[in-house]
């Protein structure tokens, strides 16, 4: 009977109500943008004279 | 005896008499100036002339010193002396007569200035760069605006220092705490603009003394202007934190690190003024590099802002049952423009914020240095993020004030606004950081530099710039209405103003961070770290000073 | 006070990617030869017509220096002199300039160089004009009526 309610209970990935995944996910994205645009510029900058 | 610090969930009314006035101030300008920032733009597309002898650069400084000065210190001393009214329980009849007479001095120096300006004797920009020289009045009327806001804000600091003694061994309230962190640091900010002004500007203007040394007023200047901005982020920052989680039903994800945020700006948005200096002659180049790693650890609240707000919207989505990495996006209340408008504002910062460090960057300064880039960047992070967040908190807060109501009407028009400037801000700050990079340089009327190929590259842009002008004029126009609605004609009620409750309750904020010896010290100690020797090296080494100029039209 | 695990991850990539910019920043700067324009020479704003090198405007060649030409301009409102030059692609230069009256920019659009001009002041930037073209330098810092009128030109030619 322990058995049966475990693997009911029991998911690959276990998502609670207190999971950050999104905030990380959100914060990541915004460090990607801010390292994308300073390459981009700072390329700009090696380009010109 | 009664607890009289307790918050009142309603702003007493003679407290709230105060921020109104603050605020009908700060909409009369940012009408005012609205108007001046379409008219640039039509300007600069080339397609049309300023009629009855105005001048660009007259109405650039009207536009600059609407919208950068008195918009924003008369909104903001608004807003914190109305959230420290809530918070504490309200002001002493002292603190508030305190208030009533730093704004009325405050408004006395606008006016002052604000004349000298439509005379055309100081069309200098809201910098008013020396050796640039204008009428004594304005430097004057400067001086009377920088004094009166140290005693509007001192209302906000006597309110609080009450309430600490009342409260022995409790951490203040988040919302006065923060206020009080923003009206610090804006005192030691303008202490150096204040140097300038009285001890070089209005001296030199009054004929006392024949010159000026340059250098050393930029250098007060900009060590006031960089935590200028941070003095108009951080209410932005106040109500990300501490009012938008209530609206939306969540919590505060975690209110020490909220405060420790807020210690951090006082820390490091003042010591770092050469970075808007990076291409000055005169300064030894190290001492550049000192100030743009100080500005580099300004980054880091910000950065711990993103993740807070991030979390607090994720904690409050999953709490109503969305899953998936993205779910709780979705369950915000969208249709709710107390929300909704600061959202934009928030969202708005990510490449406010990116331009930022760029700008930061050192030598990477010289691709963009101003060039209109830069002004896009200041209308992404000043003019949107902060701008409508300011928009976001009167929807609810002036009604509040008035004991009106937010109607269904308005908060729709609110959300429409929003909309609304977000699109015509997309066209002219987007337009602004591409001309830039281009090289098309800001704070200039229209030219075709002599028919040169790259200057005809910039136009398009301008044009794209006209366009997000005009739109973003209808956004004036539409918060405008919607202020006057709410302060005169929505109906009779009770608009909630929402204090958020952090998500821990035992944790109780640790009691150093009020410890104000500590902190003022460090921060001293900072800016004396960064500024000491090369200022001592500029005044040392300083070149005979300048005799003052008025190479502007007049009428 | 607790910090959750995530937000120690983000924090650390965050200030990890900072320290890199200014790392990358820093040493081109102080060891690459990249530093902003920082010239502490300072000069009399009154007597810049008769101080060298500003007594003779222009481009000059010169022997014996890191350098091979000195490219030297006076800004005034609201005209820079020379307001044209012809400089050899390949060219190392350095640029250098003062104000005769108030705060001037001088921005060569589309390169690097980018300085402010301040009364009493020297301002000067030594770069490699690699690629031929038609250079505008406009005055990117208000300094009056016509400041939107105020440009030069120089030509990088083979």
């Amino acid at each position: 009977m322990a058995k049966a309610e475990l693997k009911t209970n029991q998911k690959t990935e276990i998502e609670d109500s207190s999971s950050l995944k999104g905030t990380l996910a959100s914060v990541f994205l915004l460090g990607a943008f801010i390292v994308v645009t300073w390459v981009s510029v700072y390329y700009l900058f090696v380009e010109r004279f | 005896m009664a607890n009289s610090t307790a918050a009142k969930v309603k702003v007493d009314p003679r407290d709230a008499k105060l921020s109104m006035a603050h605020f009908f101030v700060a909409f009369s300008a940012l009408a005012l100036g609205g108007l001046m920032g379409l008219l640039q733009t039509l300007v600069r597309s080339g397609k049309w002339e300023l009629p009855w002898g105005i001048d660009y650069y007259q109405i650039l400084t009207v536009h600059g010193v609407l919208m950068g000065l008195v918009l924003t210190t008369f909104f903001i001393m608004g807003f914190q002396y109305a959230a420290v009214s809530r918070t504490t329980g309200g002001h002493s009849n002292a603190a508030r007569r305190t208030g009533w007479i730093g704004f009325w001095i405050m408004l006395v120096g606008t006016l002052m200035a604000a004349t000298m300006v439509l005379l055309k004797e100081a069309s200098v920009l809201y910098t008013f760069y020396a050796p640039l020289k204008a009428h004594w009045i304005f430097y004057l009327g400067l001086t009377f605006v920088i004094v009166g806001s140290w005693i509007d804000g001192a209302a906000q600091i006597m309110t609080y220092a009450k309430w600490r003694k009342n409260n022995p061994g409790q951490p203040s309230p988040l919302l006065s705490f923060m206020a009080v962190i923003n009206t610090v640091m804006w005192i030691i900010a303008t202490l150096g603009v204040a140097a300038t002004v009285l001890f070089q500007l209005l001296p030199w203007s009054l004929g006392l003394v024949d010159t000026v040394d340059v250098l050393v007023s930029r250098t007060l200047f900009w060590y006031f202007g960089h935590p200028l901005v941070y003095f108009w982020l951080l209410p932005a920052y106040m109500c990300w934190y501490a009012i938008i989680p209530k609206i939306i039903g969540g919590k505060i994800f975690s209110d020490s690190l909220a405060r420790l945020s807020f210690i951090l700006f006082l820390l490091f948005s003042i010591p770092v003024g050469f970075h808007h200096q990076l291409t000055e002659p005169g300064i030894d180049p190290a001492w550049k590099f000192l100030q743009v790693i100080l500005t580099f650890m300004v980054i880091i609240p910000s950065l711990m802002t993103a993740f807070s707000l991030f979390a607090t919207f994720e904690r409050y989505g999953r709490s109503k049952g969305a899953t998936g990495l993205f779910g709780w996006f979705k369950v915000l209340p969208w249709g709710d423009a107390r929300f909704t408008v600061p959202f934009i504002g928030m969202a708005s910062f990510i490449p406010a914020g990116a331009g930022g460090i760029i700008n930061a960057s050192n030598q990477m300064d010289q691709v963009i240095h101003n060039t209109i880039w830069v002004t896009g960047h200041f209308h992404l992070t000043a003019a949107t993020s902060v701008v409508l967040t300011f928009f976001g908190i009167s929807y609810w807060l002036v009604p509040h004030l008035t004991g009106r109501k937010l109607t269904k009407a308005m908060n729709k028009l609110g959300i429409i606004q929003a909309w609304v400037w977000f699109i015509g801000m997309v066209f002219m700050s987007g337009a602004m950081h591409f001309e830039g990079l281009l090289g098309g340089p800001r704070r200039s009327a229209f030219s075709t530099y002599g028919g040169a190929k790259q200057a005809a590259e910039w136009i398009p842009y301008q044009i794209a710039q006209a366009v997000g002008g005009t739109i973003l004029f209808i956004g004036i126009i539409l918060v405008i209405i919607i202020f006057i609605n709410l302060a005169f004609f929505a109906p009779k009620g009770e608009e909630e103003f929402p204090v958020a409750v952090a998500e821990n309750l035992e944790e109780k904020a640790p009691m150093v961070f009020e410890n104000w010896k500590l902190w003022l010290g460090i921060a001293a100690a900072l800016i004396l770290f960064a500024y000491t020797i090369p200022f001592i090296d500029i005044i040392q080494n300083a070149p005979p000073g300048s005799k003052g100029f008025q190479t502007w039209s007049k009428w | 006070m607790h910090m959750h695990k995530f937000e120690k991850i983000w924090l650390t990539f965050g200030i990890s990617a900072l320290v890199v910019f200014l790392t990358v920043v820093g040493v081109s700067a102080f060891y690459l030869g990249n530093k902003p324009p920082s010239c502490l020479t300072t000069i009399n704003v009154d007597k810049v017509d008769q101080t060298k090198p500003f007594d003779k405007p222009g481009l000059h060649k010169v022997e014996g220096k890191d350098w091979d030409y000195e490219l030297v301009y006076v800004a005034q409102a609201f005209s820079y002199n020379p307001l044209k030059v012809e400089v050899p692609v390949g060219a190392k230069v350095k640029v250098i300039a003062t104000t005769k009256d108030v705060v001037h920019g001088f921005e060569v659009a589309g390169t690097n160089i980018n300085m402010m001009l301040e009364p009493g002041y020297v301002s000067e930037y030594t770069t490699t004009f690699d690629k031929t073209g038609e250079y505008l330098i406009v005055c990117n810092e208000y300094c009056g009526a016509g400041h939107h009128l105020m440009s030069s030109m120089i030509e990088v030619v083979k």
